[in-house]
């Protein structure tokens, strides 16, 4: 942004001043940098660093051995399975219809669209529990979706189709919110650009306009493949929970925290941790090559 | 040509459109109207009586008191780091910014267990805790904990990108005219984020009106004394008490769509600031 177009000219001539006088030093004239950063550092600290410190101080106290036993267990590896399955399955629903719905929102007009929009963030402003309660009524057997469905033979609550559904649900406004963005700044010039040198409208989408909006849709497929790792709320209602069947990670987690097996639960929580840092820190070097990207063109 | 060239033919077009508000409609606008309606299944009479019944009312106290305290804190931690990362230069400034991101890759479920891990009577400070009489899990101090952890990075996280886009050289000159730390924040850098800041606000509220899965691990389930609103829609659900169970979730479910209101009006207001801000320059 170009603060200097904003202003009068008396403004501009100050802030060219500003800058003769302190070239280089960033800030340094500002006060307050100590009482904001002890702040930062102290809160930090307090708040995040040192009760998740405790994660490794527990998991420590099984030893490598009793790490290994607790974290490779049938149950706990079911629980991996369905979790990571389901959760890369939501992330892909969420890719096709996020970029569809992301389209139209972008490039289409029609009545309640601006509603719509204002929609996608529905499911970040609903409370898990609430989401989870409401799905699991909609697609049990006697509900408004269930019923129909279990007519056709199609069984959703309680099963893994059902934990798909509900972290489905909870991931679509991150890829649409990641997308949005990127779609909106493409400069429609170019795609004239490309249809005047005669590419057909599908050349142009596949090879002009994609090409643009894959670093975006990665990282709204791998934020909404994160997020479902982790989810509970919305899930543990809809999921049936059934050991090495609907059980999910989190809700093991809980399980072996109620019955006091806090190094257990712990070691789980431990490879959990580990997945999405992993996943964030990927997702981390995506953003840095889109916007590489973006400021390349 | 220029539409030829940048839209799709109708056909399609219309395919697309109708295939994202078959998707749209299914995922978030029948799970919106299925909350009301089945919180309305017994006529507002039983409505009203599932809001007035004490256990719903000591919940919405709690709820309320917890945003009232991690709100503001995350508020406070917000500004401070923004302005430390937006305005200064120091190293591991990307390294911080991740940090604070931290709380985002977290499992609510594991946010939660980290408290009991450490003021849980097993816990590293458990047995601290105790000898002090103090009772910080399976109890509200417990519970707002848990909710500053999973409401941490919210105010910050809008806050870094929009005040340093906005750069140090306005701060600078009023400092050069001689103003005070705590005039320049609240006349130079406070009219430039307000609307992030007031986003972030909006965005930490929900988060902390609606936390389940963190609060859900440290509160114990104690009625009338641990439960928020969320916890009590668990309990009732479970008891098959579905009407009242729906009823105390269309609250939360209002909630999100004033949120989603609320945050629509920000961006609106932003958008038209900038565009008068631009008109006023090109009068200039």
């Amino acid at each position: 942004m170009n603060t200097s177009q904003q202003h009068g000219p008396e403004t501009s001539v100050m802030l060219g001043l500003v800058k003769r006088v302190l070239p280089h030093h960033r800030g340094s004239v500002l006060p307050g940098f100590r009482l904001a950063m002890g702040f930062t550092l102290l809160y930090l600290a307090l708040v995040i660093l040192f009760p998740l410190s405790t994660l490794f101080w527990k998991s420590a106290t099984l030893g490598p051995a009793g790490f290994w036993q607790a974290v490779s267990a049938p149950r706990v590896v079911a629980s991996y399975k369905l979790t990571f399955g389901a959760s890369l399955a939501a992330a892909a629903i969420n890719g096709v219809f996020g970029l569809v719905v992301t389209w139209v929102l972008v490039r289409y007009r029609f009545p309640g669209r601006r509603l719509m929009d204002a929609l996608v963030d529905f499911p970040f402003a609903l409370p898990t529990a609430v989401a989870g309660i409401t799905l699991t009524t909609l697609y049990a057997p006697n509900g408004w979706l269930g019923a129909p469905l279990e007519r056709l033979g199609i069984k959703v609550a309680f099963t893994p189709l059902g934990i798909t559904l509900a972290l489905t649900f909870i991931g679509l406004p991150f890829v649409v919110r990641t997308l949005q963005p990127v779609l909106e700044s493409l400069d429609p010039e170019v795609e004239e650009a490309a249809f005047s040198l005669g590419a057909s409208r599908l050349q142009t989408v596949v090879r002009v306009v994609m090409p643009a909006l894959v670093p975006a849709w990665i990282t709204g497929f791998a934020l909404a493949f994160a997020r479902a790792l982790g989810e509970y709320g919305s899930v543990v209602f809809i999921a049936g929970n059934m050991p090495m069947k609907t059980e999910i990670t989190p809700l093991l987690i809980i399980t072996k925290l109620e019955q006091y097996d806090y190094a257990g639960a712990t070691a789980i929580a431990a490879v959990t941790l580990l997945a999405s840092f992993v996943l964030l820190l990927s997702i981390n070097r995506l953003q840095s090559w889109s916007a590489r990207l973006g400021s390349a063109e | 040509m220029s539409t030829r060239a940048t839209r799709e033919p109708a056909a399609l077009r219309l395919t697309l459109t109708a295939t994202a508000l078959l998707f749209l409609g299914l995922f978030l606008v029948l799970p919106l109207v299925a909350v009301f309606a089945q919180a309305l299944e017994k006529g507002w009479a039983a409505y009203a009586e599932a809001l007035r019944e004490p256990m719903a009312l000591s919940a919405l106290r709690l709820t309320l008191l917890t945003a009232a305290i991690a709100v503001p804190l995350n508020l406070l931690f917000g500004l401070a780091a923004a302005w430390a990362i937006a305005k200064f230069d120091f190293p591991g400034k990307n390294a911080l910014v991740t940090l604070i991101d931290l709380p985002f890759g977290v499992s609510p479920v594991i946010s939660g267990m980290v408290f009991i891990l450490l003021f849980g009577r097993q816990g590293l400070l458990g047995p601290w805790a105790e000898a002090h009489g103090l009772k910080l899990v399976f109890s509200v101090p417990g519970l707002v904990l848990a909710t500053l952890f999973v409401t941490f990075p919210f105010v910050a996280r809008e806050l870094i990108p929009l005040m340093q886009s906005a750069g140090t050289e306005e701060e600078e000159a009023a400092r050069v005219l001689g103003a005070s730390g705590f005039q320049i924040f609240r006349r130079v850098t406070l009219p430039n984020i307000k609307w992030g800041l007031l986003y972030g606000v909006i965005l930490c509220n929900a988060r902390a009106m609606g936390e389940f899965g963190a609060v859900s691990v440290v509160s114990g389930h104690i009625r009338g004394k641990t439960n928020t609103l969320p916890l009590h829609v668990e309990i009732l659900y479970n008891e098959y008490n579905f009407q009242a169970a729906f009823a105390v979730a269309s609250l939360l479910a209002f909630l999100a769509l004033v949120t989603l209101l609320a945050k629509s009006a920000v961006e609106w207001r932003a958008a038209a600031e900038r565009a008068s801000e631009a008109e006023a320059s090109r009068v200039d």
